[in-house]
């Protein structure tokens, strides 16, 4: 079985919610991660971040849900790290 | 339920824009009553029963007129700034808690805007609707209505005092003053 470990996203996401916000809105859709959000760019209306995400087993699905609602877009999924046990 | 609201609150500064509502609508309420009271108590041997309804009607058409121009304005205003936002984010947000904002703020702040001079315009002409239905009052019905009428202009200006941060004290007593000032110019004119 493959789980997802780590991940990093380049995100497009509104000044609102603000970062502490929307890593925490990451957080609590999926309780035992951690989240570490990283400012890139800021412009009038947007700003781009640089999200890492590690976990024992991460839903990328139910991550991407989380941004999308809070009115975010996933740019490019930057490195990912799983693993592979025996079933 | 309630976190999403507060999320949906947070993301679009909703909760200046409800309180700004509720304080411009009550005031618009309370200083309308104060108004009507006052000019009928200057007038000699008006019934209860009129009094009564002629401050409901009015309590009425300015809750209708703030459930509409509310509604009307910031259903325009959110669609603005989603559209802005869309435009900026080069993506559709209808789906996610900005469209779901720019849904729903619009009948929140309807509901402030409406309930806010309604419910306090009821309080102000609860003792007149208590005399018409015979019950006895420590002093006269108008002159109680319009103690609470005052009253609720200063807890409004307590309020604001509030949340400017400035002494609430003389924050009601200026809200106080204004409604005074509203009531001296109405005894002017009917004399």
């Amino acid at each position: 079985m493959v789980t997802i470990k780590r991940i990093i996203l380049d995100v497009l996401k509104p000044h609102h919610p603000d970062c502490l916000e929307f890593a925490c809105a990451i957080a609590d859709k999926s309780p035992g991660i951690k989240v570490e959000l990283t400012v890139d760019e800021i412009d009038e209306k947007t700003e781009s971040i640089i999200i890492v995400i590690e976990g024992e087993s991460l839903d990328y699905d139910a991550i991407v849900e989380v941004i999308t609602d809070l009115g975010g877009s996933v740019h490019s999924l930057d490195e990912v790290e799983v693993t592979s046990k025996p079933d | 339920m309630f976190k999403q609201l507060s999320l949906l609150f947070s993301i679009t500064h909703s909760q200046s824009i409800l309180r700004r509502y509720f304080i411009v609508n009550g005031f618009d309420g309370a200083l309308t009553m104060l108004g009507i009271i006052m000019g009928f108590y200057m007038s000699d041997s008006i019934k209860l029963a009129v009094i009564m309804n002629t401050c409901l009607g009015a309590a009425i058409a300015l809750g209708m007129s703030g459930l509409i121009s509310a509604y009307v304005s910031e259903s325009a205003e959110q669609k603005k700034q989603l559209g802005d936002l869309e435009q900026a984010m080069v993506k559709d947000l209808g789906s996610s808690a900005y469209g779901e904002a720019a849904r729903l703020l619009p009948y929140v702040t309807a509901a402030v805007n409406s309930l806010s001079p309604l419910i306090i315009a009821l309080i102000i002409i609860s003792p007149i609707w208590a005399a018409t239905l015979s019950f006895e009052l420590p002093i006269g019905a108008v002159e109680t209505a319009m103690l609470i009428a005052f009253l609720i202009l200063f807890l409004l200006g307590v309020f604001l005092g509030r949340i400017s941060g400035t002494y609430w004290l003389w924050s009601g007593i200026r809200t106080l003053f204004i409604a005074i000032v509203t009531a001296g110019l109405i005894f002017l004119v009917a004399t």
